[in-house]
């Protein structure tokens, strides 16, 4: 008897799978999802560079001070829309930003630069994201910030925003460039 | 004291919705005819009340009365007078507001204009709407009340997100939601012919038009805000595959497959299963991506402020609308029966193609837009999904839907001889290969074969399509006979689909085009020196200070000739809003065509140098075009005498609709 409704309740329990998931989702704000590379070192990596192939980036560019490493494509629009906080962040002089281009093509990431501006100190180019895997990033725009030691102690996912940027990542940064060396 | 009243309507509405949701349907079980009649005074009440709220809202913002807190954020005294209105839609509570409105507006429309209906299945369709708005209104009193006070009002607003300060956008979001809202239309029309048990060729024929109408609704939509984001954005971009975008195109996709299936259902009786199916399907993707938009569970450059408790508001109310419509439907489809039969090479076979690429490709974009989130609900790591993804499903789905779309109108319904077949097509078949292959060879360009599949296709639309009209025009030697067969009942159907499809064939074209031939450069330019690219001259004239109501821009002066001639005079600005301190870049476009030229200005470099990018765009227009005259084919469908004619026929026959009903059953 129930073989014969069990045929159409196949659009049921598929919309059943879907609100478990979208249920889930409400408690995983993606926004903030604690990464577990927190309070760890920064993962080891060196690519060439964006805007010139044959030099490379790497960790070891970043350790010594306090760093931002922001994670970024072209394809992506919500990076394009984080880009001018970006350029207004590196104006205050205050920040060693590095970036990390990822999954991209060269050629419209370096147009990218040279269209809205280059924020970055030097760019880490992640064609295939292998090491965007490393740094377990989750979707672009990622930004995080490691102190001296190259420990990561912060990971902003999803676009900044000026209210971002003077709430949570200048003071950050203050806090840590105030650390004892 | 005018927001109050304003509060004060919505919690009527509220009150109202819920009359409607219960007597009428409650009657129409119990056989109540007092309460049936409920219906139609509750709607127009509900209606009266949500938008004397609206007009209060609209009210505020004219007035500037910051003391509403959504006001004070959104709003500004310095906002031209139009911007003031749009404000109202320009964030969540808001444009909830909207959406609430018109729900109302379509349920009175149904109500007004579906008098010939059966009156216990009008009263059903009523009441399911009536729940929907229960929904949403109690969303927007309960999580999201646009009308609470903020004590102190500040002395001036927050102001318009400077983005939404445009006229596209102004419109866009009223359209969208026409169409969003006018699918629940369908949506209620499907679940009052389960709650009745009676899905026959008349609930299809009611339900036709009022989809189709909510399916130009969201065309227009869409399509004004792909111009938008290519006007605004400032890089000549004109879709993003972002989770927003993607929330409006799923209904759309489930809503154009619904509107074909509904033809068959209508004409041959069958896949009615699947056509109810659809209809639930389509009305419950517009209500996830308000899910997707407003919970914040996806990130995207449009969210609107994401809120933890309204996520969950949302997500309840899916579950009770969705879940309680596809439990209705498994419970009660397998007792519907019958419909035509087909065999393998028929009109409905090459319908049921078409409508199955269609849910796959909504499938596959659902599936694109959760990706990220079903990545890491399971804990398997960490995902994006990017432009890639969804442009080479497109590419890949495209083609065999552009195939059926030419054979399926010259295709007889029921059964038809391949030998029949083959003969007529040869002739388009021969031209959009031999189109392709010309348009493939290097000899215009550097070759893509890309461009050569685009041309085949679009060629391939264009030809099966006037061997359709050919056909039709067969037996008719003057102008006159046309005339006649356009405006007979079925006819202004017949164009529109010639028309949609021609559209379709248009936005290929444009699409593929603006893609493997756009030229794009960036310069950094002293005034008075000239760049040429792509056959163009462009001479920067420097860059002025002007001051908008709200705003102040540098603006660029750019001429552009071609020879000796010239073509335009363009004057792309970057904005500065005064209160929110965002930089805009309003692009200054020269339209045409075959081509746009687009500016957008770039920073200053010091000494009156400026850095322009510049891009040549051909056949750009022509996505927008073929949008433009999907809708307007969807317009014709809409207007189709046939569903005034069949209305005239069941007033001069009471219980005509009834007995074709029995007849159907006894059919089956």
């Amino acid at each position: 008897m129930m073989s014969r409704y069990l045929r159409f309740m196949v659009p049921l329990l598929l919309f059943v799978l879907l609100v478990a998931l979208l249920y889930r989702g409400l408690s995983l704000d993606p926004k903030i999802v604690p990464s577990p590379l927190i309070g760890k070192p920064m993962p080891v990596f060196s690519l060439p560079q964006l805007e010139n192939p044959a030099a490379t980036l790497g960790d070891r560019d970043l350790r010594g001070k306090v760093s931002v490493l922001n994670v970024w494509a072209t394809w992506c629009v919500s990076c394009r829309a984080e880009h001018a906080v970006l350029m207004e962040l590196a104006n205050t002089g205050k920040v060693n930003l590095y970036g990390l281009d990822y999954k991209d093509e060269r050629d419209s990431a370096q147009r990218w630069l040279a269209q809205l501006g280059n924020p970055y100190i030097a760019n880490a180019f992640d064609q295939n994201g292998r090491v965007g895997i490393d740094w377990g990033v989750y979707g672009t725009p990622e930004t995080f910030i490691m102190d001296r030691q190259g420990i990561i102690r912060h990971k902003h996912i999803g676009p900044l925003t000026r209210a971002v940027l003077t709430n949570e990542i200048l003071p950050l940064i203050a806090a840590l460039e105030a650390e004892t060396q | 004291m005018i927001p109050e009243l304003g509060q004060f309507a919505l919690i009527l509405a509220l009150c109202l919705s819920m009359v409607l949701a219960f007597f009428p349907l409650v009657g129409s079980l119990t056989n109540t005819p007092g309460w049936v009649a409920i219906a139609r005074p509750a709607v127009f009440g509900q209606f009266t009340f949500t938008a004397l709220a609206f007009a209060c809202l609209v009210n505020a913002f004219l007035v500037d009365d910051f003391s509403v807190s959504y006001v004070a954020q959104h709003g500004n005294t310095l906002l031209p007078i139009m911007y003031k209105v749009s404000a109202v839609w320009g964030a969540h509570e808001g444009s909830l507001l909207l959406w609430a409105l018109i729900l109302a507006g379509w349920t009175a429309a149904v109500a007004l204009f579906s008098s010939k209906l059966p009156s216990l299945m009008l009263a059903r369709i009523l009441s399911v709407m009536g729940m929907i708005s229960i929904g949403f209104l109690s969303f927007l009193l309960f999580t999201s009340n646009p009308f609470d006070r903020v004590f102190p009002a500040p002395l001036q607003g927050g102001d318009l997100n400077p983005l939404l300060q445009d006229p596209g956008l102004a419109i866009h979001p009223p359209m969208l939601y026409m169409g969003y809202v006018g699918l629940s239309v369908a949506f209620s029309f499907a679940i009052a012919a389960l709650i009745g048990g009676k899905l026959d060729a008349t609930w299809a024929r009611w339900s036709r038009p009022w989809t189709t109408v909510a399916w130009v609704f969201l065309t227009i939509g869409i399509t004004l805000g792909s111009w938008w984001a290519y006007n605004e954005l400032g890089w000549g971009g004109w879709w993003f595959w972002d989770p927003v975008e993607n929330a409006s195109f799923m209904p759309w996709l489930a809503a154009t497959a619904l509107v074909h299936s509904l033809a068959v259902t209508e004409k041959r009786g069958a896949f009615k299963r699947w056509t109810v199916l659809l209809s639930l399907l389509a009305f419950s993707l517009s209500l996830l991506g308000t899910f997707l938009v407003r919970s914040g569970v996806l990130t995207s450059v449009h969210s609107f402020a994401a809120d933890p408790a309204r996520g969950l508001f949302i997500l309840v109310f899916l579950c009770i609308v969705i879940g309680a419509s596809l439990m209705l439907y498994a419970w009660r489809a397998p007792d519907v029966t019958g419909g035509g039969s087909f065999d393998l090479l028929s009109r409905e076979t090459l319908l049921l193609g078409n409508n199955l690429l269609l849910v796959v490709i909504t499938a596959f974009i659902l599936l694109g837009t959760l990706a990220p989130l079903i990545y890491d609900a399971f804990g398997w790591g960490k995902i994006s999904v990017g432009f890639p993804w969804f442009t080479t499903m497109f590419v890949i789905f495209t083609p065999f839907m552009v195939i059926l779309m030419g054979l399926g109108p010259l295709t007889r319904w029921k059964h038809d001889e391949p030998g029949r077949l083959a003969r007529l097509m040869k002739i388009a078949m021969a031209a959009s290969v031999g189109a392709g292959v010309l348009a493939a060879l290097p000899i215009l360009h550097d070759g893509s074969l890309w461009v050569g599949l685009a041309v085949l296709l679009a060629v391939w639309l264009v030809a099966s399509q006037l061997l359709s009209l050919r056909q039709r025009h067969r037996n008719h030697s003057s102008l006159a006979d046309a005339w006649k067969s356009f405006r007979a009942p079925g006819g202004s159907s017949y164009y529109g689909m010639v028309i949609a499809h021609l559209g379709v064939a248009v936005f290929i074209i444009g699409v593929t085009f603006v893609t493997q031939f756009d030229v794009e450069k960036d310069v950094r330019m002293s005034p008075g020196q000239s760049v040429e690219m792509a056959g163009y001259m462009f001479r920067f004239d420097g860059v002025s200070t002007v001051q908008g109501p709200n705003y102040h821009a540098d603006q660029g002066s750019i001429v552009i000739s071609r020879g000796e001639r010239e073509v335009a005079h363009l004057k792309p600005e970057k904005r500065t809003y005064t209160v929110q301190r965002k930089p805009m870049t309003e692009s200054g476009i020269d339209a045409g065509l075959m081509r746009d030229i687009y500016i957008s200005l770039g920073e200053s470099l010091g000494n009156g140098d400026w850095s322009l990018r510049l891009y040549y765009k051909p056949f750009v227009r022509w996505i927008w075009l073929g949008g433009i005259m999907i809708a307007i084919g969807g317009l014709f469908a809409a207007m189709d005498r046939r569903y005034r004619v069949a209305v005239k026929r069941r007033v001069a026959v009471p219980g005509q609709a009834r007995s074709d009903a029995v007849t159907q059953k006894a059919n089956a």
